[in-house]
């Protein structure tokens, strides 16, 4: 076994910050590290919190931290701020709020961006949670603003996911509706002091109602709570419904191994190869100053973006196919 | 992928003053550069910036302090970072900051200085000529 | 009543200013104007001249009148400087409350009316000296003030029955005024005789400043036992000072300062009637602290303004009766964040055109910074010129012998309105929300601010705006400025005189009074009799503020960028 994954078995702060950002920075030589660590991992609890911003998941987060470390666990934290499509750059302020647990060594705690790269960010966020994993952390939280696929399929690999809403938000439910609510395991009306909590909560109930029926024959009903994550109200209570589905999910799941689960697996090679696969061929195209050329000729009118496509795909799928 | 190396940065306010006018606009400035910044926010001691500096693995440190306790924390920061043996994260500093005291800061390995009037391109440029991500 | 203007020349003006511009526009055509727009400091287009239209729909009677009139647009009291000059307080306070109370002893000798205490960063935050969170900060940007003993050695000898204090204090406020107070009864002198005030303004430090401890919604709780205790106790003292100041230093725009500071000083009015206070009883104690900025008129029609606003907010919303509820007196202080560590001495005249501003928007008292204000606490002699810049513009310049000398401008009248309705705009989103409180929570204020910051140094950079000696006019050569030097011993003294205190008192006493003070919070009690017991024990400042953030819990920064 490398070094490196000698010391993120032993729990190595510096070494697991380092790998983890060979892993988002996209370095070949991840690859052979994370192949070493895979049978150290499988152990950890991995909960995925999303909503959009300003529902205070930070705050939660920064809550369940607290509780999780009362009961002894060890947590790891990724943090996932949106990329700012101008400049590439993002400022990742979740950790401001968690910040608090920053010298305590049973929590780890890592910001990232989403950067832009095609499906990356679920893959990166993976092979991050499996460092964490192996580095020995109980639990793992998942931030991340739920608005792309992206930040949806982050949470969705979670074995537990919470859809983080507050009151008022009116057509933001609706818009939930329309995308995540059918893989939030639990639901959480953030600040439900404020008004309008009551008019939430039966909204939520009424969607999550319909959405059951098409599942039928699943014995997980998700239910919805409320909590004021600042104030600490309805923080146990939300990490209580945790413990619950978790145990619903050693039930069905032979021990949480979701590796197990053929479905899951299919769906994780499947991402693994796409992601693979754009590494080897699309990033050397656009590398080669083929894809800039074509860009330039289609805002010129000299060419279509079909046969622009064609142009550079198919020889370079002749050479890597032979 | 091929190499996606960014600037990753963590902009700080060490001690106790809250003015963190400055600290708030260098991280804007530093995400339209392109940076990634991890911003620690405000009241926080030289150990809990060094931690959270390591677990992100920054590049740079940068740190904002506008209320004269700077001789203490910037160092303090450094030292800490050799003991952890993360020394190669560099430290900058900026803020109110009297000119001598600036020498005596570099020697103790705060590797440059940011006073009142230094222009965000400047600064910004300072980091893409000094701090390359490893 | 009567319009100012008559509005029968609008017309002849409209035809004479037409003609005007367009002969202006034909010399613009062969040399343009000098900036493509022109524009205040805080980013406000101004137009090439005003004439009596743009003043047109303003009343003499109903929104200027006279100095001492509702609604106080000219001044608050009739005789305004013709009677007294504002009060020239400097701001002062180093190392430890010894070496302070000699600075003080100096400025008093020097003719100073009131003194004003600036505090350490572990004070301000309520700390003690030995706390790990103050390594580094004891004694740093003020005096470090621990417990009583800190605070008799502070006024020793000084004339506080006479003279005026102000304390610029926020989350630990009520402990620091339990002080004072604690520290005059132990002199023999009775509470109806002290004046002053502090600061006692968390709304702001939650949008600007960041000197947080308890959440905002127990943070008010305290003021408003601090303004009930005032009103009842200690009649002389203004229990809170609404500060535009640091919402200012943090980068908000001259109407961003104005619409917050009075949204704060709304919510406060607000807070004391829920606790069953009658609004005049205690609305005339309350004070305002605003900035005086760069950009002289709207910085003077800023001033005239919050005056107009804020007695039309007392009487209108809140039914004030007495007219000194409908006042809004302030403190001004020239702006900080406006001096520049590039040739220092620019930064005197800097601070005389701000001075200049706030004298003729009629402030009640001003502080002007030391030209040396931006890299170290004020050496003596940059301090007494700075005093001395409020002498020669009282004295001298003439600008004091009439009141209100530019009202009546058509711009200063037009930007005086301007900045009215403004103002009144963002207040009404303030209330849209729910109020201050929950506009903070929204972390409205603080975004907003954020914004015109950023704006504002992007400006600074692209050279819009010029910042003489910074990017214009620059020099390579730097006139060295003395600067103090806090001594590094300070904090090891400053220790050991606290481990002293706490040997020698009674310990089981602070533990009394620390019990009964958590009971007061705990409860609905006004917590202020039990300060003033717990701290004539010795029991230190974060002793009181530990059970403060015990019982109510400690705030954490938002981290808005």
């Amino acid at each position: 076994m490398s070094s490196v994954s000698e010391k993120v078995i032993a729990g190595d702060v510096r070494t697991v910050a380092r790998l983890i950002r060979d892993i988002d920075d996209g370095m070949p030589n991840v690859r052979e590290v994370l192949k070493e660590l895979y049978p150290a991992t499988g152990n950890a609890y991995v909960i995925g919190i999303t909503g959009a911003p300003g529902v205070g998941k930070s705050t939660l987060v920064d809550q369940m931290i607290s509780h999780l470390r009362e009961d002894n666990k060890t947590v790891g934290v990724l943090a996932v701020d949106p990329t700012s499509p101008f400049s590439g750059g993002a400022i990742l302020g979740d950790r401001i709020r968690m910040q608090r647990h920053s010298m305590d060594e049973g929590v780890f705690i890592r910001s990232m961006a989403t950067r832009g790269h095609f499906g990356g960010l679920t893959l990166s966020t993976r092979s991050a949670i499996d460092v964490l994993d192996a580095m020995g952390k109980d639990y793992i939280i998942v931030e991340t603003v739920g608005v792309g696929q992206d930040e949806v399929d982050v949470v969705k690999s979670a074995h537990t996911t919470v859809i983080v809403v507050i009151p008022g938000m009116g057509d933001d439910i609706q818009a939930i509706k329309a995308g995540i609510l059918e893989i939030g395991d639990i639901f959480l009306i953030n600040k439900a002091d404020r008004e309008g909590a009551d008019k939430t909560l039966s909204d939520l109930r009424l969607m999550t109602d319909m959405d059951q029926k098409k599942h039928e024959g699943d014995k997980w009903t998700p239910p919805i709570l409320k909590a004021q994550a600042v104030f600490d109200t309805g923080v146990a209570e939300f990490l209580e419904e945790i413990e619950k589905h978790r145990k619903y999910l050693l039930d069905i799941t032979e021990g949480l191994q979701f590796r197990k689960d053929k479905h899951r697996v299919q769906e994780e090679l499947r991402d693994m190869m796409k992601n693979r696969l754009i590494e080897e061929v699309l990033d050397g195209l656009t590398e080669t100053g083929e894809f800039e050329k074509a860009v330039d000729s289609i805002v010129e009118g000299k060419l279509d973006p079909y046969t622009a496509c064609d142009n550079i795909v198919l020889p370079a799928l002749a050479t890597n196919t032979r | 992928m091929v190499n996606k190396r960014r600037i990753r940065v963590m902009v700080a306010k060490p001690g106790l003053d809250g003015h963190d006018r400055g600290a708030r606009i260098i991280a804007r400035a530093y995400r339209d550069a392109g940076f990634e910044v991890v911003y620690s926010g405000l009241h926080q001691t030289p150990e809990e910036i060094v931690e959270a500096s390591i677990q992100e693995d920054v590049d740079m440190i940068g740190l904002s302090s506008l209320a004269g306790a700077h001789n203490y924390l910037f160092p303090r920061t450094v030292e800490l970072l050799r003991e952890k043996g993360a020394d190669d994260i560099i430290v900058c500093g900026g803020g109110i900051i009297p000119d001598e005291d600036i020498p005596v800061l570099k020697e103790k390995g705060i590797k440059e200085i940011f006073t009142p009037g230094t222009t965000l391109d400047n600064i910004v440029k300072w980091v893409k000529e000094n701090v390359k991500p490893r | 009543m009567a319009s100012i203007f008559d509005k029968k020349i609008f017309d002849e003006i409209e035809e004479s200013h037409v003609k005007w511009n367009k002969k202006l526009e034909k010399d613009f055509s062969s040399r343009p104007e000098r900036l493509e727009r022109f524009s205040t400091v805080s980013d406000r287009e101004i137009k090439r001249i005003y004439t009596p239209k743009d003043a047109g729909d303003l009343d003499f009677m109903r929104d200027i009148g006279f100095p001492g009139d509702y609604p106080f647009t000219r001044g608050v009291q009739p005789s305004m400087y013709r009677g007294r000059l504002w009060t020239m307080r400097m701001f002062a306070g180093l190392g430890s409350a010894t070496d302070t109370n000699k600075r003080f002893h100096h400025l008093v000798k020097e003719g100073q009316t009131g003194l004003s205490t600036a505090f350490d960063m572990p004070t301000l935050m309520g700390y003690d000296s030995d706390s790990p969170k103050a390594r580094g900060e004891c004694g740093k940007c003020g005096v470090a003030i621990d417990n009583l003993k800190d605070m008799e050695d502070l006024f020793d000898g000084l004339p506080i029955d006479r003279i005026t204090t102000s304390m610029t204090i926020n989350p630990p406020a009520s402990v620091l005024w339990a002080m004072y107070i604690a520290m005059a009864e132990n002199r023999g002198i009775d509470r109806n005789v002290i004046g002053g005030t502090i600061q006692n303004d968390m709304l702001k430090e939650f949008i600007a400043q960041k000197t947080f401890m308890c959440p905002p919604k127990p943070s008010v709780r305290i003021i408003a036992d601090t303004v009930e205790f005032g009103t009842n106790e200690i009649p002389r003292w203004n229990t809170i000072s609404i500060s535009g100041y640091h919402i200012r230093e943090a980068g908000s725009t001259a109407v961003q300062e104005l619409a917050f500071t009075i949204a704060d000083g709304i919510a406060y009015t607000q807070a004391a009637i829920d606790r069953g206070l009658n609004v005049d009883d205690f609305a005339p104690r309350f004070s305002f602290f605003f900035n005086s900025h760069l950009d002289f008129f709207e910085e003077v029609a800023k001033f005239r303004a919050a005056r107009r606003m804020w007695a039309r907010i007392m009487k209108e919303r809140f039914k004030a009766k007495d007219p000194r509820s409908w006042w809004l007196r302030f403190h001004t202080q020239t702006a900080g964040c406006s001096l520049t560590a590039q040739q220092p001495y620019n930064n005197v005249v800097r601070t005389a055109l701000q001075a200049l501003a706030a004298v003729m928007g009629g402030t009640q008292s001003l502080h002007t910074n030391s030209l040396d204000e931006v890299l170290a606490i004020p050496t003596e002699e940059a301090a007494t010129i700075a005093l001395r810049t409020q002498q020669i513009i009282a004295e001298e310049s003439g600008v004091a012998n009439t009141i209100d000398p530019l009202g009546g401008s058509y711009f200063v009248e037009s930007l005086t309105n301007q900045m009215e309705e403004e103002a009144f705009e963002i207040i009404k989103r303030i209330d849209d929300m729910g109020g201050m409180l929950a506009a903070i929570e929204r972390n409205y204020p603080q975004q907003e601010i954020a914004d015109a910051a950023y704006n504002y140094q992007i400006q600074i950079d692209k050279k819009i705006k010029t910042v003489v000696g910074v990017n214009k006019y620059v020099t390579d050569e730097e006139i060295p400025v003395e600067v103090l030097e806090i001594d590094e011993e300070l904090e090891k003294l400053q220790i050991e005189k606290t481990n002293r205190v706490k040997t020698e008192r009674d310990n089981n006493k602070v533990k009394e009074g620390l019990a009964e003070v958590g009971e007061a919070c705990a409860g609905n009690e006004n917590i202020m009799e039990s300060l003033i017991k717990a701290v004539k024990s010795y029991a230190t400042l974060q002793e009181v503020c530990d059970v403060y953030r015990d019982v109510f819990g400690e705030y954490r920064d938002p981290g808005i960028y």
